[in-house]
């Protein structure tokens, strides 16, 4: 079979073993099950792990089937159904905050915005709704980065676009920052799209665990990250995101 | 200051809410729980009023629970309801006599049209500013009165009550067979076609018209001011206001000045406008209702397009021909094409409300040819909700003369960019959203509120209201929209002529 790649086929033969194991197998039973010798297995598993395909159980080192691949196929999302689950919750973000609202999807090292809610002022805005942000100048981009490591590597190979001097252009920094995110659960940007303008952004997930939107605030950045205001909206812009995964869920 | 709430309840066609909002019109806790629909027989649809009274009595115990917690109290309830749906009950056991007749229900069809050929029909218009049409709800107590033995006399014994589902359920909240209050708001009553629109009373040749004993009617009330106190709540309440569901989401869009409009986009869709004190006549087909009335001013009047399928269209698209999964992905569909490709669906499916009122019309796909993908059936599907939307404010702006200058609008349709940014092209103005997408309830609670003064007047009700999104109109695509309008027009026209054949 020409222009097959074996590291592929194996690790597609190591999944399949990871299934019908039940998450009960270690590495080295994987190997046994799988025929391949300890070390390439681990090897394998190790960058499947990375990349959300499997999981592994910290107490047994078990691996099972993670939530990255579940939520590969038979879950897609639609952006518009994504946008009509989101909508009440982005709504009452951003009557509580007074912030705008965004709800960004991952489209490669980029953002679509697929939904957006005004900042409650009645001042004059525009519907960013398809405009497409960088992801790694903005908080929702840093958390659908965050969410998917393989494309946060990806991004840290690009030369990253200094859009004001406050942009993170070191992919070092960046990628520490994403795993900072990732562990908290939520990411900021401080003027690094916009002088002047910040972002708080936390994760959307689909009914598989796999990170599908980012829901965040943004507004100037004195405002947003002024003493006593920002664990506040932090907490909102969270407990919004929790809500629209919920929502997903059922 | 302790923060105050309101609770609102919203009894809908599907399902029962309870919402509690804040001073700020913000919402605060959701309740909610569905209602069986009873389908009889094609064409009849039915909701038992007593599981629909428990519903209410849950969500809004559960609601109040939510907030229980919260610094504050909750201070007066509001209400907002399915209009049109008839319910006729027992004074004495508080038992429903039969299941209530829903607004979509059309068996009174024939009913109808033999009222219709009798020489006094012309008075109904005259007198109630609607339709006589299947749609209200005096046609459905007129066909309960007939259809079971010995109601007629014992409705006029006054052992027999009617009532729109808030009546009802005030009924039942203040105490039901234990001294409940009797009323309705006038929102409502103006629905029934047995009301005197500009004089807000029962109309005694209305009655003799259709064979209602005045005895089983409720007292017609103001839609702001205390009906009584809900003493079925876990915590008695002041019901504070009532309005129909339309009326109610024209009270949350803070549409208090002649002129303002909006537009709910839901399974049918409703545009009501504010015309003021003064009754506008339609002359183009729409129908002249009430507004609200807050207790001791004049009644405010709206003139109201309704359309029966909007929504449901997409439904249809989902459930009947299986093109798309959810209700959204019709957006994702319309999207893979760039225009409809001559493709116009007219979604008469029991016939056509405002602005041509003919119930006999079917609907239609025009324009197919071989080139029409299912990309450019969904695009119908959306702008038809859109063409319909222009047909009745057309008709309005020939009838009010009043310029609306921006569209609010709000339900659940409102979530799709494709259908929002086509209303603002096809009628050439900026559509918008408020903050607060449950203008049904927070119309009820603002209604509520007002009443029991937690907020002063209605200009402190129009500070919390806050655009959430605008969709500008584009004026390449306006003109283009405006030379393809004869051709839907053609289409309707078409449906409409396909109905008469049969």
């Amino acid at each position: 079979m020409p222009g097959t790649v074996q590291s592929i086929e194996r690790a597609a033969t190591l999944l399949h073993a990871v299934v019908e194991s039940g998450g009960q197998m270690g590495v080295t039973e994987l190997a046994a099950a799988v025929g391949l010798p300890k070390t390439t297995t681990h090897g394998l598993l190790r960058t499947l792990l990375a990349v959300g395909f499997v999981e592994q159980d910290p107490r047994t080192g078990r691996y099972a089937i993670g939530a990255g691949l579940l939520g590969l196929g038979s879950h897609y999302l639609d952006a518009n159904e994504l946008r009509s689950r989101a909508s009440n919750w982005a709504d009452s973000l951003a009557a509580r905050s007074g912030f705008a609202v965004r709800l960004g999807t991952p489209a490669g090292l980029r953002v679509v915005v697929v939904h957006h809610v005004f900042r409650p002022d009645d001042s004059p805005q525009e519907l960013e709704v398809g405009s497409v942000l960088p992801a790694h100048a903005t908080a929702v981009g840093k958390v659908l980065l965050a969410g998917r490591p393989a494309l946060a590597r990806a991004l840290a190979d690009a030369p990253l676009e200094a859009l004001t001097p406050r942009t993170v252009v070191e992919p070092a920094a960046l990628l520490a920052e994403l795993q900072t995110a990732r562990a908290r659960g939520w990411a900021e940007q401080r003027g690094e799209y916009r002088l002047g303008v910040g972002g708080i952004a936390a994760p959307v997930h689909g009914p598989g665990g796999l990170v599908v939107g980012a829901l965040g605030v943004s507004g100037p950045a004195e405002e947003l990250f002024a003493e006593g205001a920002r664990p506040a909206v932090r907490t909102m812009v969270v407990q919004a995101a929790a809500a629209v995964s919920r929502e997903l869920g059922t | 200051m302790t923060e105050r709430y309101v609770l609102a309840v919203d009894q809908g066609t599907t399902s029962t809410r309870s919402i509690v909002f804040d001073r700020a019109g913000r919402l605060v806790a959701v309740r909610q729980r569905e209602h069986r629909q009873h389908f009889p027989r094609p064409g009849w649809v039915e909701h038992d009023p007593e599981e629909i009274w428990a519903n209410t009595q849950l969500t809004a115990a559960q609601a109040l629970r939510d907030v229980a917690g919260a610094p504050g109290q909750v201070v007066a309830l509001g209400i907002a309801n399915q209009r049109e749906t008839t319910v006729v009950w027992d004074r004495v056991t508080g038992r429903p006599l039969v299941r209530a007749l829903v607004w979509q229900d059309t068996r009174t069809g024939p009913l109808v049209e033999e009222l219709a050929a009798r020489p006094e029909a012309a008075l109904v218009r005259e007198r109630t500013g609607l339709e006589l049409a299947g749609y209200f709800a005096g046609p459905r107590l007129r066909w309960v009165l007939d259809a079971v033995p010995g109601a007629r006399a014992r409705a006029e014994r006054g052992e027999l009550l009617f009532g729109t589902m808030e009546s009802w359920l005030v009924w039942n909240l203040t105490g039901g067979t234990d001294g409940g209050v009797h009323v309705t708001d006038v929102t409502n009553a103006s629905r029934t076609l047995l009301m005197d629109v500009r004089r807000c009373c029962w109309d005694p040749d209305l009655l003799d018209f259709f064979g209602v004993p005045a005895a089983m009617l409720p007292e017609i009330r103001p839609s702001v001011g205390v009906l009584g106190t809900a003493s079925a709540l876990p915590v008695p309440l002041p019901i504070g206001g009532a309005l129909g569901d339309q009326q109610a989401a024209l009270f949350g869009q803070t549409c208090f000045a002649p002129g303002e409009a909006k537009c709910t986009y839901g399974t049918g869709s409703f545009l009501l406008q504010n015309t003021g004190t003064a009754l506008v006549r339609s002359r183009h087909g729409l129908i002249s209702t009430v507004a609200y009335q807050l207790a001791g001013e004049p009644v405010h009047y709206a003139l109201e397009g309704s359309i029966a399928v909007t929504g449901a269209l997409v439904q249809w698209l989902r459930d009947s021909l299986g093109l798309i999964g959810s209700a959204a992905e019709v957006e994702t569909l319309a999207r893979t094409v760039s225009d409809n490709g001559g493709c116009y669906i007219v979604p008469a499916f029991s016939g056509l409300l405002a602005p041509h009122w003919a119930g006999r019309a079917r609907g239609l796909v025009a324009g197919l040819t071989s080139y029409v993908t299912k990309g450019h059936l969904a695009r119908a599907v959306l702008e038809a909700t859109g063409w319909q939307t222009r047909d009745v404010v057309r008709a309005m702006d020939a009838d009010s003369g009043l310029p609306m200058e921006a569209l609010r609008v709000d339900g659940g349709m409102t979530t799709n960019n494709l259908l929002m940014q086509f209303l603002a092209d096809v009628l050439g103005n900026p559509v918008v959203r408020p903050m607060v997408g449950e203008t049904v309830s927070l119309g009820a609670a603002y209604a509520a509120g007002l009443a029991v003064g937690m907020w002063s007047d209605t200009g402190a009700l129009r500070r919390n209201w806050h655009r959430s999104a605008q969709w500008v109109p584009d004026p390449g695509r306006v003109a283009a929209l405006d030379a393809a309008y004869p051709e839907w027009e053609r289409a309707v026209q078409l449906s409409i002529a396909w109905g008469e054949r049969r």
